[in-house]
């Protein structure tokens, strides 16, 4: 299993690279919201609650990009039913399309977070930077997990463009609350990690709980 | 032991019935030949073998395995040739077939006489989108041969192929591989001289292969 998931994953990842079609859009995408509200906001900066908020609202709608194209090669030129023909788990499709999710989600971030602190953080990102990698790759796991779900229930689909966001943005409503909760503090004038251990265990706790239940029902999605 | 036995299979699209009533049994070597117009069900009947479609009724039995139930034993010994090549525009066909060997657990060292055999070694680093359809054609008819399939699922296979082409894919894909072949084709006097058994069917239902067949 771990070595077709990771053929798949090789292959999306050289078609990513030829095609730059996902990626440079999440990245473009996040840096737009930045500098909209960079011009569009009447503070200075912002910090806190609010930060937070904007950054992971941010991420999470530019990882909606990144979802509804995670299986177009698939749709598009038939790879599903190669896939199919091919004597491997299907859940190896499930890990590989996660891990390229929780790869482009990284990408994004290297970029958009930088960004962020840039044009709308006021405390600076510094003290507070490990931390945040730590509630950053938890989250990135959470938004790769149900974002490999949702795109291929949506894969086979007409309007798939559609049911992407309106499946997927409900289902990240929990790892928004943790997300922004776990930042809060990091991104306070007086940078703290305050309850960061519970709100962490929370998210990992979505991470096993959406892994599992992907794990669980992937094979259907994928019957005709 | 027959290769496939279908009796009274049946396939909906929703309330459209798309195959129905089809019986037929082609042992291990022969060649089964599917005649009909456009729409009339077969290359649902191909991906319904491929066990890509799970049958409504009736039952199916593909190389031993009962469909719906045990088509986790097909893919390995399935090559299937369809209307899409099943190659990714965006890699060279070489990386496609490197692809599809990985997924089956076939030696890269496999590839190079596959290639040479269809003469499309100088062109397996070019993207497929830059490919014309022959060519894209030979690249499919190496992903579904790569793994030497006992059965070989194939929809016009010889479409946008030039003689020297065919001629080349022959050993591979024709009656000289030695595999059982289910071939859909619109060319009822060369399907049904390559042919032991020929199916024909309108509406997804099965009648006889005359001349009426089109009409």
């Amino acid at each position: 299993m771990i070595a077709s998931a990771r053929t798949i994953l090789r292959k999306d990842l050289l078609i990513e690279l030829r095609t730059k079609e996902s990626v440079p859009a999440m990245v473009l995408f996040s840096i737009t919201v930045c500098v909209l509200f960079h011009f569009g906001r009447d503070r200075d900066s912002l910090d806190g609650a609010l930060a937070a908020g904007v950054l992971w609202v941010t991420l999470l709608l530019a990882a909606v990009i990144g979802v509804s194209r995670l299986f177009a090669a698939e749709r598009e030129q038939g790879g599903i039913d190669g896939l199919l023909l091919a004597p491997v788990d299907r859940t190896s499709l499930f890990v590989a399309k996660a891990a390229a999710l929780f790869v482009f989600l990284t990408l994004v971030e290297l970029v958009a977070v930088p960004a962020f602190g840039l044009l709308l953080l006021g405390p600076g990102l510094g003290s507070a930077f490990p931390e945040l990698l730590a509630v950053l790759a938890l989250g990135n796991l959470g938004v790769a997990a149900v974002g490999a779900l949702v795109a291929a229930l949506a894969a086979e689909t007409r309007a798939h463009e559609l049911i992407v966001p309106l499946l997927l943005l409900p289902l990240l409503v929990p790892v928004l609350i943790a997300c922004a909760q776990a930042t809060e503090p990091l991104f306070r004038q007086e940078a703290v990690a305050e309850d960061l251990g519970r709100w962490l265990g929370l998210l990992s706790l979505y991470d096993v709980v959406f892994v599992l239940l992907s794990v669980a029902v992937f094979d259907f999605l994928l019957e005709d | 032991m027959a290769a496939i036995e279908l009796e009274r299979l049946e396939r909906r699209y929703g309330e459209r019935v798309a195959l129905g009533g089809v019986s037929v049994r082609v042992e291990e070597g022969q060649t089964l030949a599917v005649l009909g117009g456009n729409g009339a069900g077969k290359t649902t009947l191909l991906r319904v073998l491929a066990g890509l479609l799970r049958p409504h009724g009736g039952s199916a039995r593909v190389l031993g395995a009962a469909l719906p139930d045990e088509r986790w034993k097909l893919p390995a010994q399935v090559g299937y040739l369809g209307h899409e090549p099943l190659l990714y525009r965006e890699l060279s066909g070489l990386e496609n077939l490197r692809y599809h060997a990985d997924l089956h657990g076939v030696a890269h060292s496999r590839l190079a006489p596959l290639l040479a055999e269809l003469s499309i070694e100088d062109r397996a680093d070019e993207p497929v989108r830059d490919l014309s359809r022959g060519l894209v054609q030979r690249f499919a008819i190496a992903r579904a041969v790569l793994h030497d399939p006992p059965l070989l699922l194939l929809d016009e296979p010889r479409a946008n192929l030039d003689p020297a082409a065919a001629e080349l894919a022959e050993p591979l894909i024709g009656r000289s591989s030695g595999r059982t072949r289910v071939l859909v084709s619109h060319d009822m006097r060369g399907a049904l001289d390559e042919s032991d058994v020929a199916l024909g069917l309108k509406n997804g239902r099965p009648v006889p292969v005359d001349e009426d067949l089109y009409r």
